[in-house]
């Protein structure tokens, strides 16, 4: 059973002086198994060739293909077509830089919140390499590879409430790596210096509770569980109680 | 016209070129890295199952060292690689997962006491020691003696890309994302950096530096269908290959990997059959067996990839409404294991095939995966004709993998080769060759080069379709450069790869702007990935021998006598349709591990006469070692470690091996 597909999808240009921004309408068929990174590749192939879309990995793990697929923020790559409705629109992700069409820039914005949230292990010292390494609980390196699964594909932030009203807002993807980071024992920052760093309106206590990161994670990850105890531990650490 | 000078250029923000760039950072130069894409979205991060490094910390571990992993490698490589090289990445893989681990990688680790695995179809019981505990454990992998393959989960290219991402914004080295590279610029034998187009405002640059680093990946996309990321269409190489002066090394050298899911192409890590898994046919008989009674579906990829396609040719694939096909089975290990340990593999089921892996067989073929050929480099990275450009990763050959390359060591090879060459460059600027003495008119005449290229292109909406013609390219790579190949089917393939590469100087493009224009992009690319393609096809078509990957079905035999040797490709001149091929030899009298057979399927070589006479060398060297230690002895049969920098000449210790 074969359907026509119908493509509404936002154009524009900013780099192009006679650019406008639109929807454009497309149609396509249908074909088994058809992704939109399938879809899209057909309408630049065939259709359109200024179609401008990011794919990498294609494959669900690079974070690049983030977009709204009829209202919901997701990865186009791994969205299947016959989980949608006949029409489709396609929209670029909200909060970042428009580079064209449904391209954003959420490297430059991941960048700067790395930089701002210092999202790296905080060294004492740097470890001999020819030594054997620090033993860790198998447990505890779980625990850390659970939080770090994010993609920093900007699903989380596009969903965002906050976001959307605050343009510092660092977002589900910030705080979940706060919380990497607090997990991690090889990271030798103190809870006053996470405090420094998400304990505003601009960090965890910004965080309205609407939760939509937690409904559009690709990845699953705990952000609502993630963000509650971060929010607990650090109204301790502010009022002077850890 | 725009210049930015820095010390180091970084091409690609990979695992290489990252780890590359806080090298150098490191020994107090200044660098930069240009990237197609955010840094974190290299193709780095798809890898699954692990990286090789001889820690010997896992049960099934026990005993491994250097020695064993160097020996893995060079049959892995059907002996076509540089062994100093095997010798310094295998005394270097330790190290680099140590280090990744102190600097955040949630490596896998020991759990003591008892704990189930899954090993030829059987549960069995493994007891780990109390002293391992903690430690970082590791997974079995294709072509490997011991459990060799350190993991977190099947993230681990994501685990090290996010931690090196991060560690490089740590010690503040810039990353230019959206950054396309066209062209190097470079006179008398000396690279000076290169001509830099910016995707998103097209605008063009040049970046000038005392040394550039390639770090771009592989070539995997010149094949319709291919496990790597959309961007990995070779231009690093082209751009090596468009100097007309670099040289590039064993293109035909191409692995397949055994299972990616069908139709998309998606790789599903090694680590299923490490863990247990199996490969089962149309009637579900596990096949394997066999044809490699020994090592089973853990024999080396293209092993275990080419006995795939012999049994589908047997009419044992299923017949898919994609094409034919193989099942791998994973339902035997468990959801448990399956949750904890495949969840990548578990998420590309669900979402790319509708299954679950825990109850269902995933549809796999073999795909193109890996490109073992590259930029040809000496042991330390550089070009020998194009002083100053240096390469590391899968974009490079400085030959660690030869003919096909083990799982794992690739991830293994990123994170090695970015810690070696950064310091070979660093020692580069330091001498008296790597001062940066260039005109601004030579670098004038690069960038008008390109713009005029550029503008060429969108003056004329042209008589070729580059979508087609690539589509084309594609086809051709997948029916006739293949797992097998042949005289005629190569040579018809060149000629219509020729006829391609004619037909895509007579693309333009219909949109014109300048800013983010895709397709603008694909007519430049194009000619650079057919200049590939045709080195590729030309290199399998003179290689009158099977051996590793490359595998000719009218010249069955590995030929050591008159094939022990790298292919070099040059692109003399700009209008030329073929690339000039050159032969460099591998020195069987200098060799710690002469040619032997590796043990799959029939024996089938034709030995190089210095092969026995270097054995018999090695053999007698033994006898009168019988009690040296075994770095002492290693030193004696090839001496290697005085090549390294000094920082990482020092033994690694293992629990069996305390250094004092």
């Amino acid at each position: 059973m074969s359907r026509t597909l119908t493509f509404s999808i936002f154009r524009h240009n900013p780099g192009d002086p006679g650019s406008r921004p639109g929807l454009d309408v497309f149609t396509l068929e249908e074909a088994p198994g058809m992704t939109l990174f399938i879809a899209l590749n057909l309408l630049r192939d065939e259709q359109d060739p200024s179609l401008a879309f990011d794919f990498v990995c294609r494959a669900g793990v690079c974070g690049s293909c983030g977009m709204i697929i009829n209202g919901r923020p997701g990865l186009a790559c791994r969205t299947l077509t016959e989980a949608l409705p006949p029409r489709i629109t396609l929209l670029p992700l909200p909060t970042f830089e428009l580079i064209a069409d449904l391209s954003v820039n959420t490297g430059k914005w991941m960048r700067a919140l790395s930089e701002r949230l210092q999202t790296w292990v905080h060294l004492d010292e740097e470890t001999d390499p020819d030594r054997l390494e620090e033993p860790m609980e198998p447990e505890r390196a779980e625990a850390i590879y659970e939080l770090d699964r994010c993609i920093e594909c900007g699903c989380c932030v596009a969903a965002c409430g906050t976001a959307r009203m605050r343009e510092d807002f660092v977002g589900a993807v910030g705080l979940n790596k706060i919380a990497r980071f607090r997990a991690d024992p090889r990271d030798k920052r103190s809870e006053a210096q996470y405090f420094e760093l998400i304990g505003d309106d601009e960090g965890v206590f910004g965080c309205m509770s609407l939760l939509g990161c937690q409904d559009v994670c690709p990845k699953s990850l705990s952000l609502q569980t993630q963000i509650a105890f971060l929010r607990r531990k650090m109204v301790q650490i502010g009022a002077g109680f850890a | 016209m725009k210049l930015i000078y820095t010390d180091v250029l970084v091409i690609g923000g990979g695992l290489a070129g990252l780890r590359a760039a806080m090298g150098v950072r490191r020994r107090g130069l200044e660098t930069l890295v240009l990237s197609l894409v955010p840094a974190k979205r290299s193709h780095s991060v798809a890898a699954q199952g692990g990286m090789q490094a001889s820690l010997a910390n896992s049960v099934k571990g026990a005993g491994d060292n250097e020695d064993v992993h160097f020996q893995d490698t060079v049959r892995g490589s059907d002996w076509g690689c540089d062994q100093i090289v095997a010798r310094m990445f295998t005394h270097m893989a330790p190290k680099a997962v140590r280090e990744l681990a102190a600097w955040g990688v949630p490596w896998n680790r020991v759990r003591k006491g008892r704990h189930e695995a899954v090993i030829n179809g059987e549960r069995i019981t493994l007891t780990a020691p109390d002293e391992a505990h903690g430690l970082i454990t590791a997974r079995d992998f294709g072509g490997t003696k011991k459990w060799r393959t350190c993991y977190t989960s099947d993230g681990t290219g994501h685990a090290m890309l996010y931690t090196l991402g991060d560690r490089a914004i740590a010690e503040a080295i810039p990353v230019h994302e959206r950054k396309e590279a066209l062209a190097l610029i470079h006179d008398s034998g000396r690279c000076h950096g290169a001509v830099v187009r910016d995707l998103i405002s097209g605008e063009l640059s040049a970046y000038l530096a005392r040394a550039t680093i390639m770090a771009t990946g592989g070539y995997g996309r010149i094949y319709g269908v291919s496990t790597n990321a959309v961007i990995n269409e070779g231009m690093g190489q082209a751009l090596a290959l468009e100097t007309g002066v670099a040289r590039l090394a064993n293109l035909e050298a191409i692995q397949f990997h055994p299972t990616a899911i069908v139709p998309a192409g998606i790789l599903v890590t090694e680590g299923c059959r490490g863990d247990g898994g199996l490969l089962r046919d149309a009637d579900g008989h596990r096949f394997m067996p066999d044809y490699e009674p020994e090592k089973k579906e853990l024999a080396s990829r293209d092993v275990v990839s080419r006995r795939m396609a012999e049994h589908m040719r047997r009419g044992k694939g299923v017949n898919g409404s994609f094409g034919k096909h193989l099942w791998l089975d994973i339902t035997v290990l468990g959801a448990a294991h399956i949750d904890k340990n495949l969840r990548e593999v578990k998420d590309i089921c669900r979402y790319f095939l509708g299954i679950d892996p825990a109850k269902a067989w995933i549809p796999v073929r073999p795909t193109q995966h890996y490109s073992m050929g590259g930029i040809r480099t000496d042991h330390r990275g550089e070009s020998p004709w194009l002083r100053g450009l240096f390469a590391c990763g899968e974009a490079s050959c400085w030959d660690m993998h030869g003919f096909n390359r083990l799982g794992g060591n690739s991830v293994a090879e990123t994170v090695v080769s970015g810690m070696l060459v950064s310091e070979y460059v660093a020692d580069f600027c330091a001498s008296a060759e790597g001062n940066l003495a260039i005109s601004t008119s030579l670098v004038e005449d690069f960038v008008s080069r390109e713009h005029g290229r550029l503008s060429r292109l969108l003056a004329t909406r042209g008589s070729e379709n580059a979508v087609h013609l690539r589509k084309r390219m594609e086809q051709i790579m997948i029916e006739k450069v293949g797992l097998f190949r042949n005289g005629p089917d190569l040579a018809s393939a060149i000629e219509e790869l020729r006829g391609l590469l004619r037909a895509a100087r007579k693309v333009g493009v219909r949109c014109q702007s300048r800013a983010a224009n895709p397709e603008l992009m694909l007519a430049y690319r194009l000619p650079r990935m057919l200049k590939i393609a045709l080195s590729a096809t030309l290199g399998a078509f003179q290689r009158t021998e099977s051996r590793g990957a490359h595998f000719r079905e009218d010249h069955t035999a590995r030929n050591d006598r008159d094939w022990l040797n790298r292919t070099l490709y040059q692109w003399a001149n700009e209008d030329d349709e073929l690339p000039t091929l050159a032969y460099q030899p591998l020195d069987v009298a200098s060799m710690e591990l002469p040619p032997g057979f590796r043990g799959y399927g029939a024996k089938n070589i034709l030995e190089h006469p210095a092969t026995a006479p270097r054995q018999a060398a090695i053999d007698k060297l033994m006898q009168n070692h019988e009690r040296t230690e075994r770095h002492a002895l290693q030193e004696a049969l090839m001496p290697f470690r005085h090549l390294l920098p000094e920082r990482y000449r020092g033994n690694n210790e293992r629990l069996s091996e305390p250094l004092p």
